[in-house]
């Protein structure tokens, strides 16, 4: 067991047994273990005994800030949508958050979709999680029966093979980029602050796409998205997406037909990555969750990628700062132009 | 690519600047290029990516937008904001490969209308000289049916 993360998974079960038997918090997202080897199951805990059940490992790979708006909204007394907000404090939820989990919290908060005093930040430094698929070709796609971590490397089993995988070999390529394993928001810390990694290129990917020709970049990505299904599972897992209606599912305009056509998949594509622009934090969640092995988070680094370029922030790193399209400069390039 | 063929333009212009410099080309009797269909919007805010993209879904074979210069806005900020949108959506789709001169943004105020005809007449020449559009267009559309057919 890695004893780095069996300290934090104590130190979370403790800490949230305690938030709710003090009914401080109504309820705790967090993860469990999953049913499959190498899995964690995103979980609300809402009693102390819930509590236990939690656990923290290189296998949490779905950002939980995604459910913390639908939670908060739920255990609000029922009323009709033009009635008022009851008087008095509402129930609080409690989240755990690493450092991109954390951002995700802090865009929610200034996008007005949370309410500050309503969540209670865990808050833990992040090693980094593990990209399944990396697994899988390092151990031919064999079954794995049984899998546990160290802390530095992970150990796989199943039938006729056992092996012991370097943790950096295989964790996800949004981790391998990423600039802020800390969190930027928290209430109480579990587990320790984690150094920053060195990270030389942030943007790896987009620049090899952007050396090639146009023609080869639209080969490129109708080749990407060929194999998508429009399970639309990126989307309802990507704590950004929370319109009550998704431009997907308008039928008048129907911006996107329900159609594997090409131009429509593309569409899909370019708005959802669009419409995450100056927001995205690089969570991965989205590319985790394709059944399909999609890269789609390359769409969504290039617009962070030329946010910083252009306007010089990126989102939910500096909670104050406003979120870079939200925002304006007079003097912002326009030479793009005609 | 036969000779006759012609490219076709939709061309997005706020309420308050371009439009009335398109309309100021008319009554100034300015010839502009028959290619561009214009399609009046309350801001350039209001042009959407939605709104660029289902134009290329639809079969034109290039887009303009244009709104009010900066600091003009009649709504103060919407080209400010739509400004940052704009670059951003530029960059992204020429990201993935759809032809530099297939979406162009301006800005004309009303009494510009021989600049949005000089634009025009560019726009019109640059997207010929790129073809029809081929990426993104949505081959077998099923075409929508219109309101007044459901209740036929
Ligand atoms: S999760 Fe993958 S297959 Fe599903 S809609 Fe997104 S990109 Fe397509
Ligand atoms: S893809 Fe866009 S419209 Fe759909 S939920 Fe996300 S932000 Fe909203
Ligand atoms: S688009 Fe993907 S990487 Fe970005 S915040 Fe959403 S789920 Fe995370
Ligand atoms: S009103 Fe013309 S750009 Fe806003």
């Amino acid at each position: 067991m890695s004893q780095i993360n069996s300290k934090i998974t104590e130190e979370i079960r403790s800490k949230v047994k305690a938030l709710l038997s003090a009914e401080e918090i109504a309820a705790f997202v967090g993860f469990i273990d999953g049913t499959l080897p190498m899995t964690a199951r995103p979980f609300t805990a809402r009693s102390p005994e819930d509590a236990d059940r939690l656990v923290f490992n290189s296998f949490c790979v779905v950002n939980p800030a995604v459910y913390l708006p639908p939670l908060l909204k739920s255990l609000e007394p029922p009323r009709r949508p033009t009635d008022p907000l009851p008087e008095g404090p509402l129930p609080k939820v409690g989240i755990l958050a690493t450092g991109c989990w954390s951002r995700n919290i802090s865009i929610q908060l200034q996008e007005n979709q949370i309410a500050r005093e309503r969540v209670v930040v865990l808050g833990t430094g992040c090693r980094g999680m593990v990209d399944m698929r990396k697994v899988g070709s390092i151990i031919d796609g064999r079954e794995i029966e049984k899998a546990y971590e160290l802390d530095d490397r992970i150990s796989v089993s199943g039938k006729g093979f056992s092996e012991e995988i370097l943790l950096e070999d295989v964790l996800r390529d949004n981790c391998l980029t990423c600039i802020c394993p800390n969190p930027v928001i928290m209430d109480h810390r579990v587990g320790g602050q984690v150094p920053d990694r060195r990270v030389d290129n942030r943007f790896p990917f987009v620049d090899e796409i952007e050396s090639k020709s146009l023609d080869k970049r639209w080969e490129w990505f109708q080749n990407e998205i060929s194999s998508c299904i429009r399970c639309y599972a990126c989307r309802n897992v990507c704590p950004l997406c929370y319109c009550p209606t998704c431009f997907v599912d308008d039928s008048r305009p129907q911006w996107v037909g329900k159609s594997l056509d090409p131009a429509d998949t593309s569409i899909f594509h370019i708005l959802r990555a669009f419409h995450c622009a100056g927001r995205c934090t690089n969570c991965g969640s989205c590319e985790t969750v394709c059944p399909m092995g999609i890269n789609m988070r390359v769409l969504t680094s290039k617009l962070t990628k030329d946010v910083i370029d252009l306007y010089g922030t990126e989102a939910g790193v500096d909670s104050d700062a406003p979120l870079p399209l939200t925002t304006y400069s007079e003097t912002d390039r326009q030479d793009f132009m005609v | 690519m036969s000779q006759s063929w012609e490219p076709k333009i939709i061309a997005f212009l706020c309420n308050w600047c371009s439009y009335p410099a398109a309309d100021l080309a008319g009554v100034g009797r300015m010839q502009y290029p028959p290619n561009v269909r214009i399609v009046r919007v309350p801001c350039s805010s209001r042009v959407s990516a939605n709104l660029i993209l289902s134009a290329l879904k639809s079969g034109a074979d290039g887009v303009l937008v244009s709104g009010c210069h900066p600091g003009d806005c009649h709504y103060i900020s919407g080209n400010l904001y739509a400004r940052r949108r704009f670059a951003l959506l530029k960059n992204l789709i020429e990201f993935i490969g759809i032809e530099p001169g297939r979406v162009n943004f301006f800005w004309a105020a009303a009494s510009e209308g021989g600049k949005i005809v000089e634009v025009m007449k560019t726009v019109s020449a640059s997207v010929k000289e790129l073809g029809p559009a081929g990426r993104m267009v949505k081959r077998f559309d099923v075409p929508a049916r219109s309101p007044q057919q459901k209740f036929a």
